[in-house]
Parts: structure tokens; C-alpha cells; sequence
């Protein structure tokens, strides 16, 4: 089945290709339609696929290629707006990230309590700390970690997104005092932001250059700061979970919100994210158990996983 | 001339009402930066927030209160708790004089290992209490009996049977001495109603159930206030669950119990129960020559019981514990060779005791009191911001002494739920964190109530085989150790469900 669809894409390759109309009502893609396309992993500039990608968070292709790539990412903007309401409804279509939501958190909790040198039993372990949530969507992760007590900073690139965090953390007076930018994580550089923590939770796959993005995160780090960055790895397992089975099988997810070929797998990741002086300290896998319907971490990375590393210091 | 005075009183009636209506009125700001979880009262604005509002502060309600307190990720958390019960109020300490209490509870082990975990324990054991290592069930046919002994399991007590009011008190007095932020409002609940704490407007409503919204409780003395978990402990008759909408499935038993405390001769460290034509009368030791009845019987009977003079309920008492309905049980003669040597070789100590006569009741020591019993589950244990615990989701026959047990165990597990929403961040109120509390509790209670009900019908049908059957059952469970090892450990509530832990 995987030949079959390399074989259909490598043929779209060579047939000319042509901008889709953008329909707000037409979401995502037929898969046999979308273009392979291959990450850009080395630092030089790469021509800009054609063809709708998957929505990234971050709109922060090399300044050369801002032109077309914005134009590009206005209609990938314009599909996440369209489902935009749905964020905080547990049931629609981000209730995998809603129940994975806990099993992250304790990763987070674990591992930077450690790296702060935090009570682990505290109630609010991260008091005083600044975090930065890239990619922060609706705000289902900043949320909890202003619960924990840490002075949060959400940045999405949809509006919409950042509308609907705002209105439910005022619901809340925990989570109310949570800074929410609609803005890329490059512009925080240039304003020279820094943080102690910074978290990039199922954005890098999204992104049209994650060596970039990783650049930028780390530029947002104090020196001996926290990163913690989780996607997808790519191997077939993930493509056969992830991506047919979420996506086509159970409909967890819409079709076309993951591109395989956009996944990491976690050598690169520690790759690029060595170059950006950040040194990966843990690793750890989420297992889905199908019986329980719950989620939790284990040693297997071979399809979600979350990397933390700490920014080296100068 | 009265017409037009009355038409000038009503508009001010209005207005005075539409004021005092403002003063309780939703609080439409948001709180900037508030430090998180304080009882924040506002200037503007007289209504305080809580995290957790726990309506009943009877045993279960305080046990949940006193957990919360204990554990050091929801120390923080501010508890309200709503009980009209002038008690909880009440500075006045139990004396060892007072005559015991009625109502009574038997505690587990698991309960006992729950209290000692909160520090609790330490105030239970200050008051009158009696622990118990030995059971009898028997019934009127006289063909079987069973003992229990907790040297069966390798353990020192079965269980502890303590007054109502000494396991409430020595919550609240655990609870007083940690520095736990608590309010306690001596008054009932009214309504309540689930609020959002800001306007959400325009096109950006969240279309499905936002999980930001607080409940807002109004009190019976015109009190105000908003909570983001209401937990519902308030008795079978539970008001909080009405309020949530919360259906019940259930029937009512044709029988109600009589409870009195009795003054025997000779000390008492057994627990006793006998299983007559009209329902079990169980002897429960407490201490000091003292033990507690509890007679369950049809409500004709218990009321007659309940209303004839002292001398003729004793002889009653002392009937059905021993002399009338039906002979003793036949001691299995110990020591026996013979084929069967073989299979009680690893028998329970307590299978070579022989059947012992309870003892003899000589005064009555309270009040009779009688009670109405029934079977009631509520469907669901939690809807939005609300959750159940105890007798509000489940009542019990007390033939196996386990109501208040099960409620210890809805508030050990609900306070383990809302520590682990605390440690990852969640909103203690939020759908998803209450339902893993209600999918842990559901299956347990469930199991227990199945098995209870069971035993309850079984023994209310006076039929020759099935006498003969249950006679079997009781040899059975005697003999058989690891039928009766399993059967102590459920019942102590070492095990969660009867078979496959």
C-alpha cells in the first residue's frame, strides 16, 4: 500500500502542478494528491512544496521564500480557523490530545521539577518560572501549567486559536494571568524574549523547517533553561497507527492533519536540536492501551514521544 | 383606600427583592492575577470561592474533608463544608461517661489502614472503641454455622466497631489540628446552579460544555458560594443529587432494623449474627460489657418490638440470639480421621472451633431506634462539577456491616483522584478526572451491593432445600480455607472485588 501511494505521488511529481482553488469548506486533502516532499534538513534553502501541507503553527520558513510560503500558510491558517471552536470540546476533534493531555503533563512535571530543583509533592512546583508554549493551539497545555503556579506565555499563528484560549483561561481566575500572543516564535526572538522553559508540544511536525524552529527555540531559552519538544517518530509503525488508524480507521483525527514524511524520527530531533545548543537529557514513548483507553508513558518511542533537553549554557 | 397602599407596598417588595437578588448575583469579572486558589473575596463582590464544597459533613463527607487535608498536594485546596448539623460547630468533647450510642459503625481494616494514613486514627482510639477477632454466622435451622477468626488471615483484628459520632468528631478534630483551610456553614443547600464566571460573546462561543464554569450553591440562610467540585455526601436521601438530575436504581427492603445498645455479663470480643425467618439480628461487641444490636425484621414487628416495655424486648433479644426459633448448630466432631483427613489438612484454625453460645443479655443500655432499610445505586456517580460519594450513590443492607465501608472507600479513592488532577494541572471540576473516580468505585460498589442483595434474598425464603442448601453453604465456607481466607479479605477490604484481585 505504501509503494502503491510513493509510486502515485512520484508520478503528481512529474505531472505539472497546480494551485487548488481554496475552498474554507474543503479541509484537508486527498491523500493521493498531495505531494511527497522532502524535509529540508540541511541548512540550505529548499524550493517550497505545492500542494496543501498539513497546518503548521508557525509560519517561519527562511525569509527568502516569505512570499510564497505565506500565502501558502494563510489557507492551512484558514483550516484550523474552520475547526477552531471545537478545541475545548472534549469529545470533537482534538479528544486524543485531550486524553493524552495528562500522561504529557506528568512527563513535564517530572522532568522539570527535577531540573529546577522543585518540590515534586508541591501543589504549585513551577512558581516563579517563565514558560513559553509554542504552538499553544486552544490552550490546552498552557492551561495546566499555569495551575502548577508558572507564569505562562501561549504564542499560536491562528487568531482564532489564540481567541479561544483567551476567552477560557478568563473562566478560570488560576488561569486568567496566562499571556496569550498571536505570533511566531522567531518575532519573540527579535524581542529578544527569554524563558525559562520552553515547550513545543505536536508542533515541529507542522513546520516547514524544524531546524529553524529549533534555532528559534533555543534562542527563547535563558542559558541552562528547560526544552521540551514532542512529536511524532517516523516509522512505519507510526504511519500505520498515526496516520491509518487515527486518521482513516477511527477517525480520530481529521484525514490529512499528519504528513509521514513531515514526522522526525528522535535521532534527528536530538540532531537538530544539538546544533541548536540544546543537549537532550530524557526520552520517553506514550503507548495508547486500546482496552483501557488510556494513555501512559513507557520506553517505546516508536510512535509518540517527548524529547527534554537542556540549552547548553554560554 | 387599602388597595392603593397595597399597590404602593408591592413595587417596593420588588425592588428590595431584584436588590437582594444583585447582592448574590453572578460575579462577572475575572479575578487578575489572583494567586490561584485563595478564597478570593472580592470587594465588589461578597460571594467566596471554593474549591471544593462538600455538602454533609456527616462520616463520609469528613473523611473526604480530613484526606484532602492529609495529602500534601490538595492541602492547599479550600474546602466548604455545608451541613445544617450543629455538632460540627459544637466545641463540646465526647465524654468516656456518656452512655454508648446506638448508632454504630463497624470499620474495616482497610477503613482502619485509611484513618491511620490520614492521622486520624490517633483521635478514633482516644474514645470508646472495640476491636473484634472473631465472627459466628448461624441461622434458626440449626444445620450449619460458620467462625471466623482473624488468625485465619494472619491478621490481629477483623474489624472495630466505633460510635457515629466518635468517627465524626475525630475527623473534624484531624482535620482542625492541620492548618487546612476550611469553612463549615451550618446550614442546608437550596439550589444550586452551574455559572460561567465571565460573558462569553460573539461568534466565539465555545459551542459544546465549557469546562470553565463554576457551581454556585445558594444556602438555605441566604449564603452564597461557588465551588468548582461540589461533592454530594448527604445521605440516602441526598439533596445534591436531586439537584444534578442524577437517577437511582433500587428497591426498598420489607424490612426495617431496630439498633439499641445492651449490657452483658461477661466480655465480648465476637461479632455475632444469626439469620432468623424475619432477618438477621446481629451482636456487635463495643467495649466495656457493652455490645449493639441490630435487628432487622418486618416494620410490624419492628414496631411493636421497639414500643414493648425493657423485660419483655430482652427476653425477645435473648431469644432470637439463642433460646427460641430453632436449636444450636451440631460442633463438627474435631480431630476425625477417616477418608476425608486428607482435604482439611490446611485448614483455618477457626474450623476446628466449636459453636459457642452468644452471651447472655442482661439490660438495655439506649433508646431502640428503627430504621427503614433499602437497596439504592445512583446511576451515575458524577455529572458536570458534581460527584457522589457514600450513602448519596449507594445504600446497603447492614447484614455484612459494610455501608459506611464502601464510603470510606469512595472518599480514599475520590481524594486519590483529585491529588492526581492537582499534580498535572487539571480543573478538579472537569469531566474526564471524575470519571476515573466513578469507573474505579462503580465496578467495586456494584460487586459488593450484588453480593449483599444476594445473601439478603437467600436467607428470606424459609424452604426445606433451600435450607439445606444454605447448611451446605455454611459447612462449605467453614471448611473450605481458601473459600474462607477470600471471603474475610473481601470483607476487610483488602480486596477490591470479590474474586479476580
Amino acid at each position: 500500500m505504501a509503494s502503491k501511494l510513493l509510486l502515485s505521488q512520484l508520478r503528481n511529481i512529474t505531472r505539472p502542478t497546480h494551485h487548488r482553488l481554496i475552498n474554507p469548506n474543503f479541509i484537508f486533502p486527498l491523500k493521493n494528491q498531495t505531494l511527497i516532499h522532502s524535509r529540508p534538513y540541511s541548512d540550505a534553502p529548499q524550493p517550497p512544496p505545492v500542494g496543501s501541507k498539513p497546518p503548521p503553527t508557525n509560519a517561519d520558513s527562511a525569509p527568502t521564500h516569505k512570499k510564497i510560503s505565506s500565502s501558502l500558510n494563510q489557507a492551512e491558517l484558514a483550516k484550523f480557523s474552520a475547526i477552531a471552536e471545537t478545541w475545548w470540546d472534549a469529545e470533537g476533534p482534538f479528544k486524543p490530545l485531550h486524553v493524552m493531555n495528562p500522561t504529557r503533563l506528568a512527563f513535564i512535571r517530572s522532568t522539570l521539577c527535577r531540573h529546577f530543583g522543585k518540590d515534586p509533592y508541591s501543589a504549585k512546583p513551577f512558581e516563579g518560572l517563565k514558560f513559553v508554549d509554542v504552538g499553544c493551539g486552544g490552550g490546552i497545555l498552557s492551561e495546566p501549567l499555569a495551575r502548577m503556579g508558572a507564569t505562562v506565555t501561549g504564542i499560536d499563528a491562528v487568531e482564532k486559536n489564540i481567541n479561544i484560549a483567551q476567552l477560557h483561561a478568563d473562566l478560570d481566575p488560576g488561569t486568567s494571568s496566562i499571556e496569550y500572543l498571536c505570533t511566531t516564535a522567531e518575532k519573540l526572538v527579535e524581542e529578544q524574549r527569554k524563558f525559562d522553559a520552553v515547550l513545543a508540544l505536536e508542533v515541529i511536525e507542522h513546520v516547514a523547517e524544524p531546524a529553524e524552529f529549533c534555532k528559534s527555540l533555543s534562542a527563547l531559552t535563558v542559558s541552562g533553561g528547560a526544552n521540551v519538544i514532542s512529536t511524532i517518530n517516523r516509522s512505519m509503525r507510526a504511519y500505520a497507527t498515526a496516520i491509518v488508524v487515527a486518521e482513516y480507521l477511527l477517525h480520530w483525527l481529521p484525514k490529512g492533519t499528519h504528513e509521514w514524511s513531515s514526522f522526525l524520527t528522535p535521532e534527528e530531533l536530538v540532531l537538530i536540536l544539538q546544533r541548536a545548543s540544546i543537549s537532550v537529557q530524557e526520552m520517553a514513548g506514550f503507548v495508547y492501551n486500546p482496552l483501557t483507553g488510556k494513555w501512559s508513558l513507557s520506553d517505546d518511542i516508536s510512535v509518540n514521544f517527548i524529547a527534554y533537553g537542556t540549552k547548553n549554557t554560554e | 383606600m387599602n388597595r392603593a397602599i397595597v399597590r404602593r407596598i408591592t413595587p417596593n417588595i420588588r425592588t428590595w427583592r431584584s436588590t437582594l437578588k444583585t447582592f448574590c448575583s453572578d460575579t462577572s469579572e475575572k479575578l487578575h492575577g489572583s494567586d490561584g486558589d485563595k478564597a478570593v473575596t472580592d470587594s465588589t463582590d461578597n460571594v467566596p470561592q471554593y474549591d471544593v464544597a462538600i455538602v454533609g459533613g456527616g462520616m463520609v463527607g469528613m473523611a473526604l474533608a480530613c484526606s484532602l487535608a492529609s495529602m500534601p498536594l490538595t492541602k492547599h485546596l479550600n474546602v466548604a463544608i455545608i451541613d445544617s448539623n450543629p455538632a460540627l460547630l459544637a466545641r463540646d468533647n465526647i465524654k468516656k461517661e456518656d452512655a454508648p450510642d446506638p448508632r454504630v459503625s463497624t470499620v474495616t481494616p482497610a477503613t482502619i489502614s485509611f484513618f491511620k494514613g490520614m492521622g486520624a486514627w490517633q483521635y478514633v482510639q482516644l474514645h470508646r472503641h472495640a476491636f473484634f477477632d472473631r465472627m459466628q454466622v448461624w441461622d434458626y435451622t440449626g444445620l450449619g454455622y460458620t467462625r471466623y477468626s482473624a488468625r485465619d488471615v494472619d491478621k490481629a483484628v477483623l474489624g472495630c466497631v466505633v460510635e457515629n459520632k466518635v468517627l465524626q468528631r475525630s475527623l473534624l478534630s484531624c482535620m482542625e489540628d492541620s492548618d487546612v483551610k476550611k469553612k463549615i456553614y451550618p446550614s442546608r443547600l437550596n439550589s444550586m446552579t452551574l455559572h460561567k464566571s465571565s460573558l462569553l460573546s460573539g461568534t466565539d462561543s465555545i459551542s459544546s460544555e465549557p469546562s470553565g464554569s463554576l457551581a454556585k450553591l445558594n444556602l438555605s440562610d441566604g449564603d452564597c458560594l461557588y465551588a468548582k467540585l461540589v461533592v454530594g455526601a448527604d445521605g440516602s436521601k441526598s439533596h445534591v443529587r436531586k439537584l444534578a438530575g442524577i437517577s437511582t436504581t433500587g428497591w426498598k427492603y420489607p424490612q426495617n432494623a431496630i439498633i439499641c445498645t445492651v449490657e452483658h455479663t461477661e466480655d465480648n470480643r465476637c461479632a455475632w449474627q444469626r439469620f432468623l425467618r424475619t432477618g438477621p439480628i446481629a451482636l456487635l461487641p463495643m467495649g466495656d460489657n457493652y455490645s449493639n444490636i441490630v435487628w432487622t425484621m418486618g416494620p410490624q414487628q419492628a414496631a411493636d418490638r421497639r414500643s414493648m416495655n425493657e423485660a419483655d424486648f430482652l427476653k425477645a433479644v435473648n431469644d432470637a440470639l439463642d433460646d427460641g426459633h430453632g436449636p444450636h448448630p451440631q460442633s463438627e466432631r474435631i480431630g476425625d480421621g477417616g477418608i476425608l483427613a486428607w482435604l482439611r489438612s490446611d485448614e483455618t484454625s477457626s474450623a476446628s472451633e466449636h459453636f459457642e453460645v452468644p452471651p447472655r443479655i442482661t439490660k438495655l443500655a439506649s433508646d431502640r431506634m428503627v430504621f427503614p432499610l433499602s437497596l439504592m445505586h445512583a446511576n451515575n456517580y458524577v455529572s458536570k462539577r458534581v460527584v457522589l460519594i457514600g450513602d448519596a450513590a449507594h445504600t446497603v443492607h447492614p447484614l455484612a456491616g459494610q455501608g459506611v465501608n464502601l464510603g470510606f472507600g469512595d472518599a480514599n479513592s475520590l481524594s486519590r483522584v483529585i491529588a492526581e488532577g492537582v499534580a498535572v494541572g487539571s480543573d478538579i471540576g472537569e469531566m474526564a478526572l471524575l470519571k476515573r473516580y466513578e469507573s474505579e468505585r462503580k465496578a467495586a460498589n456494584i460487586a459488593m451491593m450484588a453480593i449483599l442483595d444476594g445473601f439478603q434474598k437467600a436467607y428470606s425464603i424459609d424452604f426445606g432445600p433451600l435450607n439445606v442448601l444454605r447448611a451446605a453453604a455454611f459447612h462449605g465456607v467453614n471448611y473450605i480455607s481458601p473459600l474462607k481466607k477470600n471471603i474475610i479479605s473481601y470483607a476487610s477490604g483488602e480486596q477490591r472485588l470479590p474474586l479476580f484481585t
